[in-house]
């Protein structure tokens, strides 16, 4: 990976100075290994902070949004699955495709801390992969993990592949796997009612209504968002067991659907670690079967299942009922 | 001293709880918080830092604070305090040094005048028995505001260690609470807490920000502070969501508003954030329009409003729950570093 972001750093400090670009968009450092931030690069000399790696799990894809906005061209950094999210918000017109410049980055899967910490390494003081091995340096003693069991939720089922770039630096290629990211959805389908109520009823009776995950979700750009109108009678803030647990997340994904890409962000950023990206995958499930295989974010162009009509559609009830055409 | 072996704390939960409720840290869908105590429950009492702090036991995320019942022209005012039994005692569980301090910090606020009687009723209720932290990790940072995390204060003190939980009272509350559960106890255990105490201590001082440098957040250098250009860069991956301002133990703002019910009105408080772009809103509008200017607001409450109006207490902990639950890794340490000058390089 230090291969990759020297390549990545020289093409940045390429751009800026020959006035290419107004600002290039990727990680900065942190103060461990493991807790690089989004940043905004305006100058040669700010990239002495710039840095990619196994933790930078981060989509930068919304932020375009508001950079986009800028003076001049930014150029962008994009995993694979964040080109996606970037395709997407192209689509909805909330990015100006003109006005970025897109790298496409090679990403092997990124590590989630939280996971290598429940394993119990509580002093993180360096983290290398070679391979499968996640080797853990610790004052409290050095572990070896297994990489495929501590890599970020979403990278775990991911088999994604650069659906935009203007350019590319990739020096290694995440072999395709099998994987089946609807293995979970299944496991819950298959549930009775009654569980699956109880499943759902234990996750979000642990959310604190930060609103991180529609923060994120590059899919929640409405200017302003339906759960923060005072006069609508609910606040988005106030934790309440009744309705606002357990009813936000249903309607977030609803309002999602079909333009949710499962980029993953909205469960590696809840603090109370509630797989929400499952709701989303029931209704991509969903879409799949009903209106036919859709993978949301592959183009910047064309008809969506849900939001156009064709008399073939699947009527409401038998979609109710689970006959699929 | 007294000491209690670990495989015995269920007896002493039960114990506890046969009189009062009980709160500690409680693993549930895979995460720790503070919950209330019953059989069966799978209390974590090893997890450093539980996801919520224990705040909430005092200054709940929502409660409702009134009822109106409109019946033709008149207005009835209930107390809502009267149909939940408010005045019951009850015990805190667990507590770290980090949080007991936050408690501290809270209570200078709300006990206060005009004193919040929400928060003084179950203040006053309650017995808290601190537990001293034996594998601190590196996100903490308590000894910075003069935290001993291996002598917290409270009511009760107690240390874990392989084999058994010692206690260990400190008021007439923890007195009580200690003749209470005694006969589950034996006597004993000092050498083991002093020698967990140092190498506890030596681990504390290895950590990576045991030595942040907070001279320069004064009050005399509010404007300065205030007016850094670098509080543009600090905040630009801000989400504005209010992840930090909810897992930290000493953000204390709230909200008060109106539900409208069939007949009538409930008024109801809940936990604010600064994060948030309705905070400060007013019939005017907003005094804070932009994510920098919100994110500023945050970190000069806790560094530089807060201790100017308290004495130098700095509305800090060092716990470090936002150091691990930011989504974009943004935090106060990393606030403390860039504008607390050279001396945190």
């Amino acid at each position: 990976m230090k291969e990759v972001e020297l390549k990545m750093k020289e093409r940045a400090k390429a751009l800026l100075e020959s006035g290419e670009v107004a600002r290039v968009v990727g990680w900065k450092k942190g103060d461990f290994c493991f807790d690089p931030s989004p940043a905004t690069f305006e100058t040669v000399d700010e990239l002495n902070e710039f840095v990619y790696d196994y933790f930078c799990g981060a989509n930068l894809s919304k932020y375009l949004i508001q950079i986009a906005k800028k003076e001049g061209k930014t150029a962008v950094f994009l995993k694979p699955c964040d080109t996606y999210s970037f395709n997407q918000l192209v689509k909805e017109h909330r990015i100006d495709r003109e006005k970025i410049y897109v790298i496409a980055v090679e990403c092997l899967a990124k590590l989630d801390i939280e996971k290598i910490k429940a394993a119990g390494v509580s002093v993180v003081t360096g983290v290398e992969v070679v391979d499968k091995d996640v080797n853990v340096s610790s004052p409290y003693g050095n572990v070896t993990l297994y990489k495929p069991d501590v890599v970020l939720t979403k990278c775990a089922t991911c088999n994604k592949t650069h659906q935009v770039k203007d350019e590319e630096i990739i020096l290694h290629q995440r072999p395709a796997r099998e994987v089946d990211r609807f293995a979970e959805v299944v496991k819950l389908e298959n549930m009775t009612p009654d569980e699956r109520f109880a499943f759902w009823r234990e996750q979000l009776s642990k959310c604190i209504r930060c609103n991180a995950c529609r923060n994120v979700c590059p899919a929640c750009s409405c200017v302003k968002c339906v759960f923060d109108n005072p006069n609508s009678g609910i606040a988005a803030k106030a934790n309440d067991d009744k309705f606002e647990e357990q009813l936000f997340h249903v309607i977030r994904a609803f309002h999602v659907s079909g333009r949710c890409t499962d980029c993953g962000e909205c469960s590696r950023v809840c603090p109370q670690n509630i797989p929400l990206h499952l709701l989303n995958r029931k209704f991509i499930k969903d879409i799949d079967t009903n209106y036919g295989e859709y993978q949301a974010g592959e183009t910047s162009e064309g008809k969506t299942p849900l939001t156009s009509y064709t008399e073939s559609d699947i009527e409401p009830n038998d979609a109710v009922n689970g006959e699929a055409k | 001293m007294l000491k209690i072996a670990k495989e015995r704390l269920n007896d002493l939960y039960a114990k506890i709880a046969q009189t009062q409720g009980l709160f500690l840290p409680v693993k549930k869908a895979g995460e720790v918080n503070y919950c209330v105590w019953s059989e069966g429950k799978e209390v974590s009492l090893e997890t450093l830092k539980t996801v919520k702090s224990p705040k909430n036991m005092f200054f709940p995320q929502t409660e409702n604070m009134m009822k109106f019942k409109t019946e033709g022209k008149n207005i009835e005012v209930i107390d809502v305090r009267e149909s939940f039994d408010e005045r019951k005692p009850f015990v805190l569980f667990g507590v770290k040094a980090c949080d007991y301090k936050a408690i501290e910090v809270l209570d200078k606020v709300f006990l206060a005048d005009p004193v919040d009687t929400y928060y003084q009723n179950r203040r006053e209720n309650t017995t808290i028995v601190t537990l001293a932290c034996s594998k601190p990790e590196e996100s903490c940072f308590c000894g910075v505001f003069g935290i001993d995390a291996t002598a917290p204060q409270g009511d009760v003190t107690t240390w874990l260690d392989e084999n058994y939980l010692y206690w260990q009272a400190n008021t007439e509350k923890g007195e009580s609470l200690t003749a209470q559960v005694e006969e589950l106890f034996e006597k004993g255990g000092e050498e083991e807490v002093a020698a967990q105490q140092e190498t506890t201590k030596v681990v504390l001082e290895s950590l990576p920000y045991a030595n942040l440098d907070l001279s320069r957040f004064q009050p005399e250098n509010l404007n300065e502070l205030f007016d850094a250009p670098e509080w543009e860069k600090m905040s630009e991956a801000c989400l504005g969501c209010g992840t930090c301002t909810f897992v930290c133990p000493t953000c204390q703002c709230f909200d008060i508003r109106d539900f409208k019910t069939r007949d009538g009105v409930i008024r109801y408080r809940c936990w604010d954030s600064c994060m948030y772009a309705d905070f400060t809103l007013m019939a005017h509008g907003n005094s804070r329009n932009s994510q920098m200017q919100r994110f500023r607001q945050r970190f000069m409450h806790k560094l530089v409003y807060y201790p100017s109006q308290n004495d130098g207490m700095y509305s800090c902990v060092g716990c470090g729950r936002c150091v691990n639950k930011c989504p974009q890794r943004l935090n106060i340490v990393k606030v403390i570093k860039t504008l607390g000058g050279k001396n945190n390089d």
